[in-house]
C-alpha cells in the first residue's frame, strides 16, 4: 500500500511570460537530507530547509545573464555548481554571498546539464552529447569538446546514476520523431545507443525517469496516451556492442487519461512497484488532469491520489520520501509512503492458494501486463464513442440497463471489456448514488463477475452494496477485489462477519487504526466467531474441502492478534469478554508449550544434520586443485 | 602454475596422547612436558615455542610429575621410580626405585640441592642431588594416607603436602609435621567421598594455596594453619595450580577445561595495603581436564587430556594494539614438529609411524582427468601393504622409507632395525636385519634415495652410515672434528647420495661428503633452530627453514648462500609469512622444475617458485583467490614467488611425487577430538 500525506508549500513560483515554460529548472539535493537546492527558470538559485519551509540562502546572476542548467551540489568538495549562458560554469561555496565573485570558467561548447550524485564526481553533459568529469573540465576549460550527436538530434532529458563503483550518464534524444537512449558508462568510458520503440501515434514520451534496480538500469517513460513503459538495460555487459540497439519495452501501467491526451504530465518510479504520476485525471473524479496519483504497477491499482490546485507543469521530483510538485503558483512538497509490498507476502495474505487458479486477478498479474501490450489509441477511440452515444445506463430503467450489461458481458472481447466494464460500473454506481430508487444488483454482480473490476476502478461499488444491504454483492466484491482499502474492510466487518472478510488482503499498519473503530460488542462477537472458526478447522485440518473458500489458520491467527492489539485494554475491562480471553490465553499457553518442546528437539535434529555432513568427507580421495 | 592431482589422505589415525605433567625452567626458558605414554618433550620458549627435543615413551614408564634442577630434568611416576633424563642423547640416563610405592609428585628446593617425592605409602622422601646421580637422604614423618602433592617453601625450611582430606606442613630440618590443615569435603552426595588435594603451592609469606577434588581453591595461613579464603570454582576437580614468579598470581586448572586466574590485589582502590586473593579471569581453551599448568612471565601454559598445548599470552603485558587488531593471541600446539610420515616419491608409498607400529600404504590411483575442484573416481583404492609391530617396550622414535620404496627402517631408543621388501608382489617380507644395539641409539633415521645406504645419528658426536644392504653390512661412521653438545634433530641427503646435512638444537648445520666420509662445511649459524631442510636433487642447494620462519638457501658446492637467498634476506620475508604460528616441518622439491620448492606447516602448503618476483610488504600475500578472479592477461603482473594453498588443513605431510601429483596427509583435529573420552561436563544447547 502507499499513501500520500498532507503536503505543504515550499515556495511560491513566479509566473513566466511564456505560459508553457516551467518556472523551475530543477531541484537538487544538498549534503543535508533536509535541504533542497531550487533553481528557477531565470537567474536565481535558492537553498531551502524543507521541513521549515524556509530559504537558507539565495544566489542570483546579473541582469542579462541566464541560468541554463539547474544548480547541483558537489558532494565531494561541498560546493555548488551552476551554468549560466550555456558556457560559463560557476562554482561557489555555501558562505559565498555573491555569485559574480565566485569561481568562473568558460568552456568551448554549450553545456546541457551538470549532474552530481552522492558518491560520484560531478559530470558535465554537453548539448552535443559529450561527457566530461567536472574536475578535469575545470582544469582545462578550453579543451576541445567533440560532437556525439548528429546535427538535428537534441537532448530531451538526462540523468546520472552512481552505484558502487559504477557511474552512468543517461540521456534521451529526439530526432525527427525518433527517440534514442544513450547510456554513457564512465571509468571505463563506453557509450551505448538504444532506439526506443516508436509509439503508433508518433508521439514522443512526455517524461522519463531512471533508476538502478538489481544491477539493471530501469527507464520509465510516459506517453501522452497514458501508457507507462519500462525498458531495462543491464548495468554490466554489452560493453563491446557496436551500433544502435533496439530497446525492448514492456507496458508497466495504463493510466486512464479521460478525455483527450495528456499534456503536461510526468511519471516517476518510487520503488519497484510504485509509480507517481502527476498531471493525470483521477479515475473516479473525472474532472480534470490535475491530480498526483500513486499507482501500484504490479496490481495496476490506484493507491493514493491528491488534487493539485492550479496548472500542473508536468514536473515532479522525488527525494527521500518526498515528492516535489510545481503547480499553479506554488512548489509543493508532499511526503509519501510506499509500503514494500512484495508479491509473495501479499499473496500470503491474499488468497487460499488452492483458489488462486480459478480466481484470476483483474488485469494485475504479470501475464496480463504483457497481453495488454496493444494498440491503446484505438481503444481510446472506442471508448470515446461509448461516451458520446446516448446509452440506456444513463437514463433508462433497470431492465434496459440489465440488457445493456448482458450484451456487453456476452461480447467476450476481453481486451476491450476491461475499460468499458470499469466505465459502466462507475456510471451505474454514480447513478445509484444520485437516484435512491435506482439500484441494479444483478447487473452489478454480473459486472463484478467479469473479474475486470477492482476497488480502485470503481471505489463506490462496495459501499453502495453495503448501503443496500446487498450481502451477495458484498461477498462477491470481497472475494474478487484484490485492493480493498482497510477502512472499507472494517466497514464490512461492522455490518456482517464472513469468511470472505478475513481473506481480503490488508497490511497491519493501515488496518489497525480502522479496527479501533469497532465497538466492544462487535469485537467480542468477532473474536468468538474467530475462535469458533479456529476450533472448527484445527479439529479437521486435513478434511478441509478444497472447493470451499475458507481462511487459512494463519489468517485466523493474524486477525485474532490484530483484534487483540487494537482492543486489548477495553477487552480486559469488559466483564463479558472474560471467558473468551481466558480461553484464548489457555490456548496461547498450550501453543507456547508446544513450540518450546519443538525448540528442544531442534538442536538434536541439527546435530543429526551435522553428522550427516561430516560423513561425507572420505578417508581418501584424489582431487584436482589449481594454483596460479 | 597449473593444475595438480592431489592425493588427499585421511587414513593416518595418528592419536597424540594426553599431557600429564609440565615443568618450566625459567632459567633456560625450556618447558618440559610429559605425556601419558611416558614420552617427554622439550619446548624452547625463546625460539618460537619450538619443540626441540623429544624423548620417546616406553610401555612401563609412567610420569606423574616433572622437575628441573638447574639444567637437569627429573621425573617420577606411578611405577615407583625416579628417572633422570639424558638431554643430549634423548633417553633416560638412569632410574632408581624409591621404595615408597607409586610416586605422585616430585619437587626440588630452590637451591637445587634436594629433591622431595610424595609416595603412596604416606612418606615424603628427600634425595640429595649429586653431580652425576641422586642419593636417598631421609624420610619425613610418615603419614597415614598417600601424599598427592608437594610444595617447598622458597626458604627451603618447610614443605606443604597435599593428602586425602588434609594438608600437612612439614619442618624439613626436623622432619616433623607442624601443621594440619583439614580440607572440607564436597556438598551433597560427594560428602562421603574423600577430598583429594590435587595440588598445593607454598608462597614466601607462608600462605598455602590448595586445589582439591571438591572444586575448591583455598587460601590458608601456613603459620597458624587457618583457612583464609575459599573459592568454589567448579563442581568437579581442581587438578593443577601454578604460581607466577613474583607470587602475585595463581592459576588453577579444572576438570571442566577451564583455567582460572587468581590475583593478589587490593579489592578497593583506597586500601592498597589490604591485599587479598581475588578470582580475576577465566580462560577456556580446553575441552577436557587441565592436568598440567605453568604460569610463566608472559603467558599461561596449559595442557591436559585433550592432548594439545595451549600458550595463552597475558595480554596486559603486551601492546594493546595486539588486542585491538582482533588478533587471537592464543597459541595452540597440536602436532609434533617432526615427521611422522615418510613418502616414497618414486613408488607412491606412505609410511606412517605410530609409537607401537609402522604402517606402509600404497596410494590409490585414478585414470580420469577433471577440472579444478573435482573429485576423481578411483580406479584403485589405497592399500595397506605392511603392518610392522615393534619389539620390546621402547616406543618407535623415528622411521624412514627410501624413495624407491624398497627400503624401510625404524629405530627405538635402544635399537635400529631395517627391513627390505622388494616389490609389491611380496610386500610382507619379514624384517631382515637388526643392527647391533650397542652401537646405535638413534633418534633420527634417513634413507637416501639412490644408494641403499642408511644414515643414523647416534651419539651426539657421530653420524653413522651403513650401506650395501646385503646380509653383510658395511657400517661407517662420520667422526666430527668438533664435539657437538646437542643432539641432531634433522637430517637430509642429496638426491645423488653424495651429501648429508645434519642439524642440531644448537642451530648448527653440518654438511658431510658421504663419498669421502668427511665433513664438507658448516653452514653459518642462525639464531633460530632449523625446523625443516632439504637438498635440491639437481642443484645441490640446501633450503633451510627455521623455527622463526626465516628461509635460507645455501649452495653446498659453493659453500655460500645463493643469490636468491641473499635477495630474499635483503628484501625480507612478508609479514604474513613471518606471523604464522606453526613451523615448516617438511621441505621437498619438484624434480621436473628446479625452480620449485614445496614447504608445509600445519595449516598450509606453499610452493615457492624462485623464478617469480618476491613479494614486498605491500603485496597481497595470500593471493590465490585474487589470481583466480583475474583474467589470463592480468594475472602475470600479480604473481609472486609464494603460492600458498590453505584448502587442506591439519597437515602432517605434504610431498610432491615424481609423477607431479601432490600427497597431502591430513589428520583433522575433529577426528582426534572424537576419539577422546567424554569430558566431565558438556554444556549442551537448550538443555
Amino acid at each position: 500500500m502507499a499513501a500520500l500525506y498532507e503536503g505543504f508549500t515550499l515556495c511560491g513560483l513566479v509566473q513566466t511570460q511564456n505560459a508553457s515554460d516551467s518556472p523551475i529548472q530543477g531541484i537538487e539535493l544538498d549534503g543535508d537530507s533536509d535541504h533542497a537546492v531550487v533553481t528557477d527558470s531565470t537567474r536565481s538559485v535558492t537553498l531551502y530547509k524543507v521541513s521549515d519551509q524556509k530559504p537558507l540562502g539565495s544566489w542570483t546572476v546579473k541582469q542579462g545573464q541566464l541560468l541554463t542548467c539547474p544548480a547541483v551540489f558537489n558532494f565531494q568538495t561541498k560546493e555548488y555548481v551552476v551554468v549560466s549562458d550555456n558556457k560559463v560554469i560557476r562554482v561557489w561555496k555555501d558562505e559565498d554571498l555573491n555569485l559574480d565573485k565566485a569561481f568562473k570558467a568558460t568552456v568551448t561548447a554549450d553545456v546541457w546539464r551538470v549532474h552530481s550524485a552522492p558518491g560520484g564526481e560531478p559530470v558535465v553533459l554537453f548539448q552535443r552529447g559529450a561527457v566530461r568529469f567536472l574536475d578535469s573540465l575545470l582544469s582545462a576549460p578550453q579543451q576541445p569538446v567533440e560532437d556525439v550527436l548528429s546535427e538535428e538530434e537534441v537532448i530531451r532529458w538526462s540523468t546520472n546514476i552512481v552505484a558502487e563503483e559504477q557511474h552512468f550518464v543517461l540521456f534521451t534524444t529526439e530526432q525527427k520523431g525518433e527517440c534514442c537512449l544513450y547510456v554513457q558508462r564512465l571509468n571505463p568510458n563506453t557509450l551505448q545507443k538504444y532506439r526506443l520503440e516508436r509509439e503508433d501515434s508518433g508521439a514522443s514520451p512526455l517524461s522519463f525517469s531512471a533508476s538502478l534496480q538489481d544491477k539493471h538500469l530501469n527507464l520509465l517513460y510516459l506517453y501522452p496516451n497514458g501508457c507507462v513503459y519500462q525498458s531495462v538495460v543491464a548495468a554490466r555487459g554489452y560493453v563491446g556492442l557496436e551500433g544502435v540497439q533496439a530497446l525492448p519495452r514492456s507496458l508497466r501501467l495504463m493510466v486512464p487519461v479521460g478525455e483527450g491526451e495528456l499534456g503536461a504530465a510526468s511519471a516517476v518510479a518510487l520503488d519497484e512497484a510504485h509509480v507517481a504520476v502527476v498531471g493525470v485525471p483521477h479515475p473516479s473524479a473525472r474532472t480534470g488532469k490535475d491530480f498526483l496519483c500513486i499507482w501500484n504497477t504490479n496490481f495496476q491499482t490506484l493507491q493514493a491520489g491528491k488534487e493539485m490546485a492550479g496548472r500542473i507543469h508536468g514536473q515532479v521530483w522525488c527525494y527521500l520520501g518526498k515528492l516535489f510538485v510545481s503547480h499553479g503558483k506554488a512548489l509543493s512538497v508532499i511526503p509519501y509512503e510506499c509500503q514494500k509490498s512484495s508479491l509473495a507476502s501479499a499473496l500470503g495474505k491474499l488468497r487460499h492458494t488452492g483458489l488462486a487458479g480459478n480466481a484470476a486477478l483483474p488485469h494485475g498479474t504479470s501475464t496480463g501486463r504483457i497481453s495488454i501490450k496493444c494498440n491503446c489509441s484505438q481503444r481510446n477511440v472506442k471508448l470515446g464513442v461509448n461516451c458520446v452515444q446516448p446509452q440506456p445506463h444513463q437514463t433508462g430503467p433497470v431492465d434496459e440497463v440489465q440488457r445493456e450489461v448482458e450484451a456487453l458481458v456476452s461480447r467476450g472481447d476481453a481486451q476491450d471489456l476491461q475499460l468499458s466494464v470499469g466505465q459502466l460500473a462507475c456510471h451505474l454506481v454514480a447513478r445509484s448514488q444520485a437516484e435512491t430508487a435506482f439500484y441494479t444488483p444483478v447487473a452489478l454482480a454480473q459486472l463484478v463477475q467479469t473479474q475486470f473490476l477492482c476497488h480502485s476502478v470503481c471505489p463506490g461499488l462496495l459501499l453502495l452494496s453495503l448501503e443496500h444491504k446487498d450481502y451477495f454483492l458484498c461477498q462477491l466484491c470481497l472475494q474478487l477485489f484484490p485492493d480493498i482499502p482497510e477502512v472499507v474492510t472494517c466497514a464490512c466487518l461492522k455490518t456482517f462477519i464472513s469468511n470472505e472478510v478475513l481473506q481480503t488482503p490488508y497490511s497491519d499498519n493501515f488496518l489497525l487504526p480502522h479496527l479501533k473503530d469497532l465497538d466492544t460488542q462487535q469485537v467480542i462477537l468477532f473474536l468468538q466467531y474467530l475462535q469458533f472458526v479456529y476450533l472448527k478447522y484445527s479439529q479437521d485440518v486435513y478434511t478441509q474441502t478444497p472447493g470451499l473458500r475458507s481462511p487459512t489458520m494463519t489468517q485466523i491467527i493474524d486477525w485474532v492478534c490484530l483484534l487483540l492489539d487494537a482492543h486489548f485494554t477495553v477487552l480486559v475491562m469488559a466483564p463479558d469478554a472474560k471467558g473468551l480471553l481466558s480461553n484464548l490465553q489457555s490456548f496461547v499457553k498450550s501453543q507456547v508449550k508446544l513450540f518450546s518442546e519443538l525448540g528442544k528437539i531442534e538442536s538434536s535434529l541439527q546435530e543429526l544434520h551435522k553428522m550427516k555432513l561430516s560423513k561425507d568427507i572420505s578417508q581418501y580421495s584424489i582431487e584436482v586443485i589449481e594454483l596460479f | 602454475m597449473g593444475e595438480f592431482k592431489v592425493h588427499r589422505v585421511r587414513f593416518f589415525d595418528y592419536m597424540p596422547t594426553a599431557i600429564r605433567a609440565m615443568a618450566f625452567n625459567a632459567h633456560t626458558e625450556r618447558l618440559a612436558l610429559a605425556r601419558m605414554d611416558g614420552s617427554v618433550e622439550i619446548f624452547n620458549f625463546t625460539d618460537h615455542y619450538f619443540q626441540e627435543k623429544v624423548i620417546p615413551g616406553k610401555d612401563s614408564r609412567s610420569i606423574e610429575s616433572l622437575c628441573w634442577v638447574g639444567g637437569r630434568l627429573f621425573s617420577a611416576g606411578l611405577n615407583g621410580e625416579i628417572a633422570e633424563y639424558d638431554l643430549e642423547n634423548l633417553r633416560p640416563k638412569y632410574s632408581l626405585e624409591a621404595y615408597g610405592g607409586p610416586i605422585w609428585t616430585i619437587i626440588s628446593n630452590t637451591q637445587g640441592t634436594q629433591l622431595a617425592i610424595g609416595c603412596e605409602d604416606g612418606t615424603v622422601k628427600l634425595f640429595e642431588v649429586l653431580e652425576e646421580h641422586i642419593q636417598f637422604e631421609r624420610n619425613l614423618d610418615r603419614q597415614k594416607g598417600r601424599i598427592i602433592s608437594l610444595s617447598w617453601h622458597p626458604s627451603g625450611t618447610h614443605i606443604a603436602a597435599g593428602m586425602m582430606d588434609m594438608i600437612r606442613v612439614f619442618d624439613v630440618p626436623t622432619g616433623h609435621a607442624v601443621q594440619r590443615l583439614l580440607v572440607d569435603r564436597g556438598f551433597g552426595g560427594s560428602k562421603s567421598r574423600e577430598t583429594v588435594v590435587w595440588s598445593v603451592a607454598f608462597l614466601s609469606d607462608h600462605t598455602v594455596v590448595s586445589g582439591d577434588s571438591a572444586g575448591k581453591v583455598q587460601v590458608w595461613d601456613g603459620h597458624t594453619g587457618t583457612l583464609v579464603k575459599t573459592h568454589l570454582v567448579t563442581k568437579w576437580d581442581v587438578l593443577a595450580l601454578s604460581v607466577s614468579k613474583d607470587e602475585s598470581s595463581v592459576v588453577a586448572g579444572t576438570s571442566e577445561g577451564t583455567v582460572i586466574q587468581f590475583q593478589f590485589i587490593a579489592p578497593t582502590l583506597h586500601q592498597q595495603q589490604d591485599k587479598e586473593w581475588v578470582r580475576t579471569r577465566t580462560f577456556k581453551n580446553h575441552t577436557h581436564d587441565v592436568r598440567a599448568l605453568a604460569e610463566i612471565e608472559t603467558a599461561i601454559v596449559s595442557g591436559g587430556m585433550d592432548t594439545h598445548l595451549v600458550v595463552r599470552p597475558l595480554l596486559e603485558k603486551f601492546d594493546e594494539n595486539i588486542e585491538m587488531a582482533g588478533f587471537d593471541p592464543v597459541l595452540l600446539l597440536f602436532f609434533p614438529q617432526r615427521n611422522l610420515v615418510s613418502c616414497a616419491k618414486k613408488a607412491g608409498l606412505l609410511l606412517f609411524q605410530f609409537p607401537g607400529q609402522l604402517e606402509l600404504w600404497r596410494l590409490g590411483d585414478s585414470d580420469e582427468h577433471g577440472k579444478p575442484g573435482d573429485r576423481l573416481p578411483l580406479k584403485r583404492k589405497p592399500e595397506k601393504l605392511l603392518l610392522l609391530k615393534r619389539k620390546g617396550e621402547d616406543h618407535i622414535c623415528c622411521s624412514a622409507l627410501s624413495s624407491c620404496g624398497g627400503w624401510l627402517a625404524y629405530s627405538t631408543v635402544s635399537s635400529v632395525l631395517y627391513t627390505l621388501h622388494t616389490s609389491s608382489a611380496s610386500p610382507r617380507t619379514p624384517p631382515r636385519c637388526l643392527l647391533p644395539p650397542a652401537n646405535h641409539q638413534s633418534s633420527l633415521l634417513l634413507l637416501p634415495s639412490l644408494s641403499a645406504s642408511m644414515c643414523t645419528p647416534s651419539s651426539p658426536s657421530q653420524v653413522s652410515g651403513s650401506s650395501n644392504m646385503s646380509p653383510q653390512l658395511g657400517c661407517s661412521s662420520l667422526e666430527n672434528h668438533r664435539f657437538l653438545l646437542q643432539p641432531i634433530h634433522l637430517m637430509t641427503t642429496s638426491g645423488d647420495g653424495k651429501w648429508l646435512a645434519a642439524a642440531n638444537s644448537d642451530c648448527e648445520i653440518h654438511v658431510y661428503n658421504l663419498q669421502k666420509l668427511k665433513l664438507h662445511c658448516i653452514v653459518p649459524v642462525y639464531g633460530s633452530c632449523p625446523s625443516a631442510m632439504g637438498i635440491h636433487p639437481t642443484t645441490n642447494n640446501m633450503t633451510v627453514v627455521h623455527a622463526d620462519q626465516q628461509l635460507f638457501e645455501y649452495s653446498i658446492v659453493e659453500k655460500q648462500y645463493t643469490d636468491w637467498s641473499r635477495k630474499l634476506q635483503k628484501q625480507g620475508l612478508h609479514n604474513v609469512w613471518l606471523d604464522r604460528d606453526t613451523p615448516v616441518t617438511h621441505v621437498t622439491f619438484n624434480s621436473k622444475n628446479p625452480n620449485q620448492v614445496v614447504l608445509h606447516d600445519m595449516h598450509m602448503f606453499c610452493i615457492i617458485d624462485q623464478s617469480l618476483p618476491l613479494p614486498d610488504q605491500k603485496t597481497q600475500f595470500y593471493n590465490q583467490m585474487t589470481l583466480r578472479s583475474l583474467s589470463e592477461q592480468e594475472r602475470p603482473s600479480h604473481l609472486h614467488a609464494f603460492k600458498i594453498c590453505k584448502t587442506f588443513q591439519d597437515l602432517l605431510c605434504v610431498s610432491l611425487l615424481d609423477d607431479q601429483s601432490l600427497v597431502v596427509v591430513e589428520r583433522p583435529l575433529l577426528a582426534i577430538t572424537s576419539q577422546l573420552p567424554a569430558p566431565v561436563r558438556q554444556k549442551k544447547f537448550a538443555t
